[in-house]
């Protein structure tokens, strides 16, 4: 038997306080399925960004439109990792996809995400790219010219009307795509609400609360990687465009925390019999993470700053720091909601009656080098795609944004 | 009007078509329903289930070979003490009789359950295992398969022994069990079956405590006027009883 | 260099090629569970008389012993609580396999109000949020009422071990999927009583047949009030307790 699992156990065995039920002292989602439902936040809210610009003709944010799409292909590609690692049979995880059982959620979540990625991600960057495709193909040098020409599909017509086409393509699946991002994270929220045995999960309003702060730390990251780009290719950060998301965002965690205030005052006043050991849970071991990290530094200092921007006239560079550090302080607090909301719901015993704590592994599968490791992936592959797919200012952009 | 639909829409359907074909041909021709077909799988689980080694042979197998034994556990307070109970998982010994179950004979044992615990339901016959008769084994008055002690327990604390503990702390301690209640002798041999009585009288507790009562240390009230309908110890405790007047 | 034409004409090989494949992929097929048992005819429960149970153990280390448990404190089929409530209102809990080997320690009775022993183990719902959340159909009820775990399809994802409001199931160290009370399945099909109920000496665990005619487990139900654990649920557990004190979660 796993002689480390047993010790690491025997420690969680003397932290418990009050009782717990005997099976309980293992925690058994671990740092790997926070971070899931996190990276899964990011590709929700990073198409969300991208569908302001299809669908609400928000036409500042143009720049960061293909950044947006590659983002959230990138994230969307890493997103099953950390379920695969955290299965205790990963090579049987096609299961899954051959036997589903209809009525679980995790089940329908395979195919929710296997549409989101093919019928709207995949199909949006393929018309997106179409043109620029055939396009280079022709410029560009073997193996490269093949490459573009295979994932074009071998299309060659470039005409207006086939362009045209195009846009319209993207116009419709962005229409699609917005409900199904919502289905893609509300879904994982609804994994836990719809768990009636954790009164901390099960909640009509984890559903929203999860898609809503998956907005909010999908339109920080495209901000961040904006900002962080940009320079790099030596282009200006366009300001119209990054106040005008910035905007967004605002209204986003607006939204998200109102909705987080809402469930923290319906449970208080409500009171029900689960209020005593979760009150010991939010002020014993999660007062870090739930009070300093996830209110105050994740939310009420972004907020603080955005609306100090917004009423204040900042010059440029002053402005860009405080979004540059609201964005980090965002993505913090937003992984700190997720950390709360997964681990916080095993540390304490469903009999109500006593709580017990998370040693997080360094190494091992499960442990903090694989999350970093997890967290660090989609950056990288995002750095490919815009090696091959350059996601700069499109000519075209640049004319729709001046008139 | 096949003109009319662009280039790249009949490509992407080409390749949409042929993902969809592959996916319906592996998943409905390719795969052996084995695979897939769930009440096969729920059978064989069931299967694999049944075919589990069996370690408790049960209580009835013991008696076709061991029938003195048995006879004698029949008879006793131990009757409804499985024989694997002491003497562990016993497949193995029905399979090969050369594999001799253990036969615990240390004071731990059977201390496991007799020793006292307060959690233990009242009745159950307990003892302190510190001071009982200590360092002997337990076999040495008490046989396992017919457990009756050799002389029958002169108290009700030896299977009262959390009210006899109680009891002894308080102001009742110097009043014996038997002065409040009538226990058949029955209810040595068969507990259930019949229970021993309570007082069933105000009068009763008067004879220490009414105010004309000769008894000089138990605290006194007026019978006439305090909790006239009720019987005393539906509020009192008469083996905790409080120790002044004053109210709770 | 390959056209259109000449990829589609190796293509269709395709087709022939899965065919084959498929003819020499043996079919599975299974048999019945043991002969002339109809899992129809039965429904199984199980009875817990809270005045009759000691607190002893013996159940705990018979299931161990019968179902390869591992012997560790961290995995159990089964558990005994005892539940203290003392005269302040407040109530301690504690795991009985905690404080092994000091039998007898807790001796300071002035101020418990009512103290006893409540076993707790898998309570076969009937309505199952195991498995109801369950991604791959591994875990599922039977005919007679039991519910099971298929440790070759689990892939060990431990939703189901979130969703059990009992704390009854735990991932086994060893197969790495999902494990749990099975009424002890393989005894009972053949007329065995499961290991717990067959070693507890004083009759606490009382195993039966819903659907028998004749069967402890209905007299129990007939003569005491009964009670399930977390009926707000609407689990229906299978696991009737008898003289269940309200302070049990």
């Amino acid at each position: 038997m796993n002689r480390e699992l047993l010790e690491r156990l025997a420690e969680h065995l003397n932290e418990v306080t009050g009782f717990i039920y005997p099976n309980e002292v293992e925690i058994h989602w671990s740092i790997l399925v926070v971070v899931y439902p996190y990276i899964t936040g990011l590709v929700a809210g990073a198409f969300i960004l991208a569908s302001l610009v299809q669908v609400f003709n928000v036409k500042e944010v143009q720049p960061t439109y293909r950044l947006a799409l590659l983002t959230a292909l990138a994230f969307l590609i890493i997103a099953p990792l950390p379920l695969l690692l955290h299965l205790g049979h990963p090579f049987r995880s096609y299961e899954i996809f051959l036997t589903p059982q209809p009525k679980s959620a995790m089940a329908m979540f395979g195919f929710v995400y296997l549409w989101y990625l093919m019928a709207v991600l995949l199909l949006e960057l393929w018309f997106e790219y179409r043109k620029d495709l055939v396009v280079w193909s022709n410029e560009a040098i073997f193996p490269m010219n093949w490459i573009y020409r295979t994932l074009s599909f071998f299309s060659t017509d470039i005409s207006e009307r086939a362009v045209a086409f195009d846009h319209k393509a993207i116009k419709i699946i962005t229409l699609i795509g917005i409900p199904s991002a919502f289905l893609l994270h509300g879904y994982v929220g609804f994994i836990f609400g719809s768990v009636k045995a954790n009164p901390w999960w099960s909640s009509v309003l984890m559903p929203l609360v999860f898609l809503m702060s998956a907005i909010v730390s999908g339109i920080a990251l495209v901000v961040f990687l904006y900002m962080v780009i940009a320079p790099l290719r030596g282009e200006g950060v366009d300001m119209r465009c990054l106040d005008r998301i910035t905007s967004f965002l605002f209204y986003a965690v607006i939204v998200d925390f109102t909705l987080e205030g809402l469930d923290f005052i319906h449970r208080l006043y409500q009171s029900e019999e689960s209020i005593k050991i979760l009150s010991r849970l939010v002020t014993d071991k999660l007062f870090i993470s739930l009070w300093v990290i996830q209110i105050f530094l994740g939310m009420l200092v972004p907020l603080g700053i955005m609306i100090a921007v917004k009423s204040l006239n900042f010059n440029a560079e002053l402005r860009r720091l405080f979004y540059f550090t609201t964005v980090i302080l965002i993505q913090l607090g937003i992984f700190a909601t997720r950390w709360n909301v997964v681990i916080g719901g095993q540390l304490f015993s469903k009999s109500f009656r006593g709580l017990t704590t998370y040693k997080m592994e360094v190494v091992g599968i499960e442990g903090l080098i694989a999350a970093l490791g997890l967290l660090i992936a989609p950056f990288i592959i995002l750095a490919v795609f815009l090696k091959i797919f350059p996601a700069s200012e499109t000519a075209e952009a640049k004319e729709a944004l001046s008139s | 009007m096949l003109k009319k639909i662009p280039e790249q829409i009949k490509r992407l359907a080409i390749v949409i078509a042929s993902l969809i074909a592959a996916v319906i041909t592996v998943r409905y021709v390719v795969l052996p329903s084995s695979l897939i077909d769930m009440q096969f799988h729920h059978r064989s689980t069931v299967e694999r289930e049944v075919a589990k080694n069996i370690a408790f042979a049960g209580a009835t197998v013991c008696g076709t070979c061991h029938v003195d034994q048995m006879a004698k556990k029949s008879k006793g307070y131990h009757k409804n003490v499985n024989c694997e109970t002491c003497h562990g998982a016993a497949q193995t010994h029905i399979e090969n009789p050369a594999n001799k179950p253990s036969a615990p004979r240390g004071r731990e044992f059977c201390a496991f359950c007799h020793a006292y615990d307060p959690s233990r339901p009242t009745g159950f016959p307990q003892i302190n295992p510190v001071v009982h008769n200590p360092l002997k084994p337990c076999t040495t008055c008490h046989s396992p398969h017919d457990p009756v002690p050799t002389e029958a327990p002169r108290e009700c604390s030896a299977c009262h022994a959390q009210i006899a503990n109680i009891k002894s702390a308080s102001p009742h301690a110097l009043i014996g069990c038997t002065t409040c209640h009538t226990a058949p002798a029955q209810h040595k041999i068969s507990p259930r079956s019949v229970a021993p009585t309570k007082p069933e009288s105000r009068e009763f507790c008067a004879k220490c405590h009414a105010k004309e009562a000769n008894r000089k240390d138990a605290p006194k009230i007026d019978f006439a006027s305090h909790g006239e309908r009720f019987l005393c110890w539906e509020c009192h405790y008469p083996h905790l009883p409080e120790r002044s007047a004053t109210k709770r | 260099m390959i056209d259109r034409r000449k990829f589609l004409k190796k293509a269709i090989w395709f087709i022939p090629a899965a065919g084959l494949f498929r003819h020499f992929v043996k079919e599975g097929h299974a048999k019945p569970a043991t002969e002339g048992y109809d899992p129809a005819n039965h429904l199984y429960g199980m009875g817990i008389d809270i005045d009759k149970c000691i607190g002893c153990g013996r159940c705990v280390e018979a299931c161990k012993t019968e179902n390869n448990v591992p012997k560790e404190p961290f995995f159990t089929r089964t558990w005994v609580e005892r539940y203290t409530i003392k005269k302040d209102g407040s109530v301690e809990v504690e795991n009985i396999e905690s404080r092994k080997g000091k039998v007898g320690e807790k001796t300071t009775e002035a101020d418990v109000l009512r103290s006893f022993f409540v076993p707790k183990l898998c309570n076969q719902c009937e309505h199952p949020p195991c498995v109801q959340v369950c991604p791959v159909n591994a875990t599922f009820s039977t005919e007679d009422g039991v519910v099971l775990v298929d440790s070759k399809r689990c892939i060990g994802c431990r939703y189901c071990i979130q969703a059990c409001p009992y704390g009854a199931r735990y991932l086994h160290p060893e197969t790495r999927t999902a494990d749990k009370c099975t009424f002890c399945y393989h005894r009972i099909v053949k007329g065995l009583l499961p290991a717990c109920v067959e070693v507890c000496p004083t009759q606490a665990r009382i195993f039966g047949d819903l659907r028998s005619m004749a069967s402890r487990l209905v007299r129990f139900k007939r003569t005491k009030r009964i009670h399930v654990l977390k009926a707000h649920l609407n689990t229906e557990p299978k696991v009737y307790y008898g003289n269940l004190d309200g302070e049990v979660r």
